[in-house]
């Protein structure tokens, strides 16, 4: 036997070791596409015979359907469909508990823009054309634009199911806040509002349906973060069995939440191809993007703090009112976020929570990155730094007070077992400069300088999945054929976060592989294995961790075959990546020798790999909402803002911000310190400009000027500092990095701001206007105090 | 109505019947069928549609397609040479100035005009030639070290 595996003269010469990645700056394994205008979205799918979509959209905030005329518009020469609320009956939803929304309205229209009926036509034109043609009669109802207004004595309710119009109400206290403040030095309470703001996502929502009447099956091509959910939800309003249709999933263009749950135009695109037995392209402009929301709710916060002399918190009482929308969404999970959240960052015993998800008039809200914990916590991270300055306490030690002692249960039952948070904070103190700047950045007469600092943390994934089947979290598969490629199965949604590039690096460094060897496909219900999907940061920790398993698998077979070839025993097999071999004198088998063997009984390979989280992780049963916010691992994030104040002008400039994340583990340097700019940034729009406005219900703000994100020559340097707190359950340690640093760039801008000028402001966005407005009060204060 | 347009697209001449009225933006994508070139917004407002005319990025969403004729239009599909990314190519993939890719045919766009006219621009011209593209997910920082990358490589003889 030995003749036969004598290696050729040809062999590899050079020292053969396993090819490592984790850790590396790895640019993205589509990469290339995107740059080159190869990477085809959605929109992109063009084929000859296609109809285009267009949506006819209520004008009416609150009304009660009389009559939908729709005669002129299918008279119109190339309209070739119409469909109304009349031909779908059936309601979607991203939550199990809340499937409550019709794809096109009946009965009820319950904000503006609301999609009421659709036409597919022969070109983008017509199908305008004929929109423009289609009547609406209501008898029109009161509409409600704000919680309050919603929540009035007499309010018509917007849902009959909610006679009140609260969508859901949480009360929760762990501890006793009355004994948490009694034990305090300082008790202040502050109220906080943070606007309704929105993913604004680069990407144009769209979809394109393709029905097969002879053979009833249907193809959707969907701009989403979630196929799954797409497929779930198509099956449930077109009445049809899953296994007829196939979900598509392109690259897409950015998510950050809203493409999490299923959209109207998924469903009511296929409804079109249903109907027309064809296909139907979709692609809603930017105006109706903003229009379909599923942004984060304006949220009120009533915030009451108890804090010793030495920054120690005693006791929490948080009031949270949100904004919703006209349909619930995700809105049950935002408002229960928003109490389990305060947890898990620091050591709190004493907790009262009361929040209440409120319906409107408004366009229905949803996760929006950094789902439910934001706004709360910048109310948080905003009054903790003005109760340091009242003691006297540096921000720093009022942080280092109250750490978590990990590994550790909160209050509330969610599990951390790593935490890296101190490290993050010791990062940005020393880079930052803090303890020798802090007070003495002002130079001269020239605009105001501070310095301001906060911390945040995230989940890596909800513990429990949005639908409880039973299955594993996450599933991953490889495929190994006759030409020695090691092909990853997932129906990870790559979103441009860079999951595929991560699939393939789990899947390369278990095996000692180089990533070229290995590739990815993703996004076809027809070939790859379901998937959650990307939302709550879950990707990484759990199709990771199911990448891994499914290479350790692979890496069995390889061992085993390697081992028959060779004579010898799996545990004598060393695995180099690119050559096996029972020790090192042997010459042993190169790679693509080694899956010939493996392949000679079986043919072609796949492996299943598999992960599920810990019943540990998913929050007891204690109080109403427990069962939010529990996750295998959390990320920690702290930050330092510096900010010039211009005091005649009222503009705000961040001249610089020092950022440091605990991921566990960078497995991918570049992309961590990609999403970590990204979440600063997106906290920086936020905080500084972004904000939809509405009148009366009529979006204002429908466009990237009104609603006016940070340019270039508006944004920061972000220095990220990577803290690698290992986690014990994460793949190779790793815990998320997509999200977790954006909350706390809001407190520490308005910290930084009230460090240069002397100004707390409780309400985003910190625009220059209500900066120079504050500037002015206060000099008149000054000049009457004088006086 | 309907005209004759004549001019180079991405090096090649080209000859087409456009309708008066339609923007270069749609006649790109789909009448050229270089979907490359990205919708971003409903006119003007992101810079995720830019191509060069003559060298000098423009919104090809503000741009009427009739308007054209004689000029050289450059796509993003004209920028790798034998099927080698160009210098700004390689940058946005390598320095991650590209995460969801949906803005970048039209930042990458930018920069090569950038580069073009001016091939070692400091980071305030950077930031001043592409303050009217937005991004959603890189918070620019990357997008910068990519255009500084892509400068680099030019001075040693790449093409951007």
């Amino acid at each position: 036997m030995n003749e036969i595996v004598k290696p050729a003269a040809t062999r590899i010469v050079a020292p053969v070791v396993p090819a490592h990645n984790i850790g590396d700056y790895v640019p993205m394994v589509d990469g290339p596409e995107k740059v080159s205008g190869r990477a085809k979205y959605t929109a992109d799918f063009l084929a000859p015979g296609m109809l285009a979509a267009c949506i006819f959209r209520s004008p009416y905030s609150h009304g009660e359907i009389l009559d939908i005329d729709v005669s002129q518009a299918r008279d119109l020469p190339g309209v070739k469909a119409i469909v109304t609320g009349a031909d779908c009956d059936k309601t979607f939803g991203v939550l199990p508990v809340a499937r409550t929304e019709y794809p096109l309205a009946r009965g009820k229209v319950r904000y503006r823009g609301e999609p009421v009926a659709a036409v597919a036509a022969v070109d983008d034109a017509t199908a305008r054309k004929a929109v423009s043609l289609i009547r609406l009669k209501v008898r029109e109802l009161p509409g409600y634009y704000t919680a309050n207004a919603a929540l009035a004595p007499g309010a018509v309710a917007i849902h009959d199911y909610r006679p009140n119009n609260i969508e859901r109400d949480v009360f929760f206290e762990l501890g006793s806040v009355e004994n948490g403040f009694a034990e305090a030095d300082l008790v202040r309470e502050a109220t906080y509002n943070c606007p309704e703001v929105c993913q604004n996502q680069m990407e144009m929502h769209a979809a394109v349906a393709e029905y097969d009447p002879g053979r009833d099956r249907l193809t959707v091509h969907a701009s989403t973060q979630v196929p799954y959910y797409v497929h779930l939800m198509l099956s449930q309003i077109l009445g049809m069995d899953m296994s007829r249709i196939r979900v598509v999933k392109p690259h897409v263009g950015g998510g950050f939440g809203c493409r999490t749950e299923t959209l109207n135009v998924e469903l009511i695109a296929a409804l079109l191809a249903r109907r027309v037995g064809g296909s139907v392209r979709l692609v809603i402009n930017r105006e109706e993007t903003f229009i379909t929301h599923r942004g984060r709710p304006e949220t009120d916060i009533r915030l009451k703090i108890g804090m010793r002399r030495d920054g120690r918190i005693t006791a929490v009482e948080c009031d949270c009112d949100q904004r919703g929308g006209a349909h619930s969404g995700y809105g049950v999970v935002t408002i229960l976020y928003a109490g389990s959240m305060l947890y898990a960052i620091y050591d709190l015993h004493n907790v009262k929570y009361v929040g209440r998800r409120v319906l409107t008039n408004t366009p229905p809200c949803g996760a929006f990155r950094g789902h439910g914990t934001v706004n709360v916590r910048f109310a948080f991270e905003s009054l903790i730094d003005q109760m340091a300055s009242e003691l006297g306490l540096d921000p720093f030690a009022v942080r280092r007070a109250n750490y978590l002692n990990a590994p550790t249960f909160t209050e509330n039952d969610l599990m951390v077992n790593s935490y890296g948070l101190p490290q993050c904070v010791d990062w940005v103190e020393q880079q930052s400069g803090w303890t020798n700047r802090k007070g003495k950045l002002q130079e001269g007469r020239g605009p105001k300088k501070g310095l301001g600092m906060a911390c945040s943390h995230y989940i890596s994934g909800a513990s429990k999945p949005v639908n409880w089947t039973g299955e594993p979290h996450a599933t991953v598969k490889i495929k190994l054929d006759f030409d020695a490629s090691v092909v990853v199965l997932s129906g990870a949604a790559d979103i441009g976060q860079g999951s595929s590039t991560i699939l393939v690096q789990t899947v390369a460094e278990v095996l000692g592989l180089d990533i070229s060897r290995v590739r990815v496909v993703t996004g076809d219900s027809e070939v790859v294995p379901k998937d959650n999907g990307s939302y709550s940061s879950r990707v990484t920790f759990m199709v990771g961790n199911a990448a891994i398993d499914a290479a350790q698998k692979l890496k069995n077979v390889l061992i085993a075959a390697a081992a028959r070839k060779l004579e010898a025993r799996p545990e004598e097999i060393e695995c180099l990546g690119e050559l096996y071999r029972p020790g090192i004198q042997h010459q042993g088998l190169t790679f693509n020798e080694v899956v010939s063997e493996a392949l000679r009984d079986t043919g072609t390979i796949t492996v299943t790999g598999n992960y599920s989280t810990i019943p540990e992780s998913h929050g007891g049963k204690k109080y109403r909402g427990s069962a939010i916010g529990g996750t295998m691992g959390y990320s920690y994030s702290a930050q330092v803002v510096e900010v010039s104040v211009d005091a005649d002008t009222g503009v705000v400039t961040v001249d610089k911000v020092w950022v440091a994340h605990d991921c566990g583990k960078a497995l991918n340097r570049l992309t961590v310190e990609g999403q970590v700019q990204g979440s600063v940034w997106m906290g920086m729009g936020q905080a500084m400009s972004e904000e939809t406005g509405y009148h009366e219900g009529l979006l204002l703000t429908g466009n990237m000027l009104d609603y006016r994100v940070p340019t270039m020559q508006d944004s920061p340097p972000i220095e990220v500092g990577i803290v690698e707190s290992n986690d014990p359950h994460g793949p190779f340690g790793a815990k998320e990095a997509g999200e977790g640093s954006l909350a706390a760039f809001l407190p520490a801008l308005t910290n930084a701001i009230a460090d240069a000028i002397g100004i707390r402001f409780d309400d985003l966005p910190v625009t220059p206007d209500r900066v120079f407005a504050a500037i002015e009060k206060k000099r008149r204060a000054q000049r009457n105090g004088r006086a | 109505m309907a005209r004759l347009l004549e001019f180079t697209l991405n090096g090649r001449p080209r000859l087409d019947a456009v309708a008066d009225n339609l923007l270069l933006l749609d006649y790109l994508r789909e009448q050229a069928g270089l979907t490359g070139t990205k919708t971003g917004c409903d006119g003007g407002e992101c810079g995720a549609c830019t191509v060069l005319v003559d060298d000098a990025p423009r919104l090809s969403c503000l741009t009427l397609a009739a308007g054209v004729a004689g000029r050289r239009i450059d796509t993003i599909e004209s920028l790798a040479h034998d099927g080698r990314l160009s210098a700004v190519q390689r940058g946005f993939h390598e320095k991650l100035g590209s995460q969801c890719g949906y803005c970048t045919p039209g930042f990458i766009m930018a920069s090569a005009g950038l580069l073009r006219r001016n091939p070692r621009p400091s980071e305030e011209e950077i930031r001043d030639a592409l303050g009217s593209n937005i991004c959603r997910c890189t918070g620019y920082v990357k997008i910068i070290e990519a255009v500084q990358f892509a400068a680099d490589l030019c001075s040693g003889g790449a093409s951007p």
